[in-house]
């Protein structure tokens, strides 16, 4: 039951919150600032991200094999490679990297 | 899979995945109720990790301009990716279909795949093994770095990583990402001193969708 009212609060929170973003009236989207800072706060949040599921494990900082994963993933992404192809590069050399160190 | 290795039934796999439909909520939720946390804590750092979708909306409702009407469906798709994707796109159009497939296309595919993982997660075993777990940074990496098109945004980026890692060990889950979010405001700020006419001023050169309508 604990797992349902979990499940509950949390699918009723996220889908508010999203919707919140799309009914913000347009006059306030007008405003050169906040539509500044409207596309710079997702280059903020998606860096954050990757930082924290490359370096972190749950609450604490760790370097491991996701870390040349991820460089493998820039690397691909300084070449060009098509999406796909970029997280694949992620997956088979952090894989590889934990297979190697055992 | 992650949830169906901690305690959750078939059903309550897949219901979190298509009520909530934001996979680092979900993961939190799931992680958080299987370290035996309280369902209101477990959905406390659930909702946090879900708050930057507020953002994305933001973003979203000005270059998808909806109808009213339609907004509360296309709500639940407000997610990581639909939002990378339709800022990629050069006009209006395109970005309405580039948000509609992608939505659409992730929802069946995420609920899908949480489907069959949940009924093969025994089958597979430890994810980590097969280096599945850096698939998600390096989704946000490529999502990111078409993005990072002047000093402004890396600046930023930079700034969001050291206050994400940073504060990670000493704030509650899903708060270090928001605070990270200030980088956005701080930089802006920053940047607006440096040339001493205000932020506003810097809204001119490299806004796209400065003339905001159809091209």
């Amino acid at each position: 039951m604990n797992v349902w009212i979990a499940i509950g609060v949390t699918a009723v929170g996220c889908y508010v919150v999203k919707l919140t973003g799309l009914l913000v009236p347009a006059g306030f989207l007008e405003k050169p600032l906040v539509r500044r800072l409207a596309a710079l706060l997702p280059v903020a949040l998606l860096a954050a991200l990757t930082a924290q599921q490359t370096f972190a494990d749950g609450r604490s900082p760790v370097l491991d094999a996701r870390a040349a994963g991820l460089a493998a993933a820039a690397v691909a992404l300084l070449l060009r490679a098509p999406f796909l192809l970029v997280v694949a590069a992620a997956v088979v050399v952090t894989a590889g990297v934990r297979a190697m160190a055992g | 899979m992650t949830s169906a290795g901690s305690g959750l039934t078939l059903l309550q796999t897949c219901a979190l995945s298509l009520l909530v439909f934001t996979g680092a909520s979900q993961f939190a939720l799931v992680g958080a109720l299987a370290a035996g946390g309280s369902p209101f804590t477990a959905a406390a750092g659930a909702f946090f990790l879900g708050v930057r979708n507020a953002f994305y909306g933001l973003r979203l409702s000005q270059l998808l301009a909806l109808p009213r009407a339609v907004r509360p469906l296309a709500a639940q798709w407000v997610i990581d990716e639909t939002t990378a994707v339709a800022l990629a796109q050069p006009t209006r159009r395109s970005v309405r279909i580039g948000f509609t497939v992608t939505g659409l296309t992730l929802y069946v595919l995420w609920n899908l795949t949480t489907l069959l993982g949940a009924v093969g997660a025994r089958a597979i075993g430890d994810t980590g093994a097969w280096g599945l777990d850096a698939a998600g940074p390096a989704v946000f990496l490529a999502l990111l770095a078409p993005m990072l098109k002047t000093t402004t945004e890396r600046a930023v980026a930079g700034a969001a990583v050291v206050l994400g890692l940073g504060l990670l060990p000493v704030l509650p889950a899903g708060v270090p990402v928001l605070v990270a979010a200030l980088a956005a405001p701080a930089v802006l700020w920053a940047e607006g001193r440096r040339r001493g006419a205000g932020p506003v001023a810097l809204a001119a050169d490299d806004v796209p969708y400065e003339q905001g309508e159809d091209r």
